[in-house]
């Protein structure tokens, strides 16, 4: 097969199928921001340490930043912006507003993403579990004991791993 | 901003290694990307194609043969590794050390293969292969080897792979009856300053057998003969009084260097703390008759 400069590809994008053609340089987060204008994808360190950019590839947490858009052919990608209905927040938004668990929120998206990711793989962790899952996400606000109550406190809602459809 | 490549797809590892002696120095191959496309991204290196190791089928899986030995696809996942049962029951060692690479994201997406590839000196899996005498399959069109893992590592970011040749398995053989290991690093930024690896083989109240290896520390991972030398073959008492002076031997024969992580002497140092922890912890499995590898 000869190489190839573009690829095709079909996606699903909180629930929503894309036909797309990227370039294969072009990275999920560039794909996700710039084509699909979701910039609830943040982008900050660019070296998968901090985990601004988390999203979900099928059920893998991944780095949008250095994952390449065309990695992302026949999933389904979930970004914050699918995990709310209208107004009514999924509960590890809720359990963040909650307990007060952002500050700036420029990491809240990635935070949360990695979190629905956890409790999707151990819907009842344990605070050493949470904190061992989530050292790849980094605040540099508030310290971690508010985040760390509110993944807690969502593992403990009813439903919060409710899969499926987009969420 | 990533510089604009040519992505190639094969569909066999024959096609993969063609692909790679067709374009030379312009094609490298691609798994996880985890570690190459954070130096493309930096300009650090360029390459006009890149060979997605992942559409050739059967490079991921994971088995376990008659006799034990584990094999695993190179392009089989941290994620896949940490999760596997076949792994957690019979490698728990390795399950541990896959459990604790870098951050979530980077096992969802990271090979083993590709970990072992790019080189990069500050990495967890090299020693602890090391010490199960693990091998490497390098595979070509028209011929394949394999190699020690204690031989696959040239240098930093360099290994003995020729231009066209694939990493297609990683063979970890099982350790001998009464045996267990450990993996213990440390760092504080996100990849380790120190990782030590031990397996030790008990025999009747004495140390029948004792391997050592350290990475991260110097150019390449490596074992250590002659901290090995100090604990083989002796009562377990006299390997634990021998274990300050081993510590000390490998860490003067990491050929530990200054960089971010930490001073030279500084890791040499820790070097012997981590081979004193990881014996104690192989030791304490071994006792207790829990994970026996």
């Amino acid at each position: 097969m000869d190489p190839m400069k573009e690829v095709p590809m079909t996606v699903t994008v909180n629930g929503e199928r894309h036909q797309l053609t990227v370039p294969p340089w072009e990275t999920l987060i560039e794909c996700l921001r710039d084509r699909l204008g979701l910039l609830g994808v943040k982008k900050s360190c660019e070296v998968q340490v901090c985990g601004a950019c988390t999203v979900l590839l099928d059920d893998r947490p991944v780095s949008a930043c250095t994952v390449l858009a065309f990695e992302a052919r026949g999933t389904h990608v979930r970004t914050i912006e699918g995990l709310a209905r209208g107004d009514d927040l999924h509960p590890v938004q809720a359990a963040f507003v909650e307990h007060g668990a952002l500050q700036c929120g420029f990491c809240t998206p990635g935070m949360i993403m990695a979190t629905v990711a956890l409790l999707e793989e151990n819907p009842t962790p344990t605070a050493d579990q949470v904190k061992r899952y989530m050292r790849g996400n980094i605040c540099r606000c508030t310290g971690y004991k508010r985040i760390l109550e509110a993944i807690l406190a969502a593992s403990r809602q009813p439903g919060h791993a409710g899969p499926g459809d987009g969420r | 901003m990533l510089r604009p490549f040519e992505l190639c797809e094969p569909t066999s590892v024959a096609e993969a290694s063609g692909l790679l002696a067709q374009h030379g120095d312009a094609a490298r191959l691609y798994a996880g990307g985890t570690e190459l496309l954070l130096a493309m991204k930096e300009g650090l290196v360029h390459y006009d194609y890149l060979v997605n190791l992942k559409t050739v089928p059967g490079l991921a899986g994971l088995r376990r043969d008659a006799d034990g030995t584990l094999r695993i696809g190179a392009a089989a996942t941290h994620r896949a590794l940490e999760r596997e049962p076949l792994v957690r029951e019979h490698f728990p060692a390795l399950a541990r050390l896959e459990a604790d690479v870098a951050n979530v994201r980077v096992r969802a997406v990271g090979t083993l293969g590709g970990n072992l590839c790019f080189a990069e000196p500050h990495a967890d899996p090299g020693p602890l292969l090391q010490v199960f005498a693990a091998t490497a399959r390098l595979e070509r069109a028209g011929g394949e080897r394999t190699v020690p893992l204690t031989a696959l590592f040239r240098g930093p970011y360099e290994t003995c792979l020729e231009g066209d040749e694939v990493l297609t398995e990683i063979a970890v053989p099982p350790l001998p009856p009464r045996s267990a290991a450990a993996y213990l690093k440390f760092g504080y930024l996100e990849r380790p300053s120190v990782g030590v690896a031990v397996a030790l083989t008990l025999d009747d109240g004495r140390v029948a057998d004792a391997r050592v290896a350290v990475g991260c520390v110097g150019p390449v991972p490596c074992r250590m003969p002659e901290a090995e030398a100090m604990l083989r073959d002796r009562a377990i008492d006299e390997s634990v009084a021998a274990l300050a002076e081993a510590g000390r031997r490998a860490g003067q024969a990491a050929d530990a260097v200054t960089d971010l992580h930490g001073s030279a002497d500084f890791k040499a140092h820790l070097v012997g703390v981590l081979l004193k922890r990881a014996f104690a912890q192989a030791l304490a499995s071994l006792r207790d008759g829990s994970p026996v590898l």
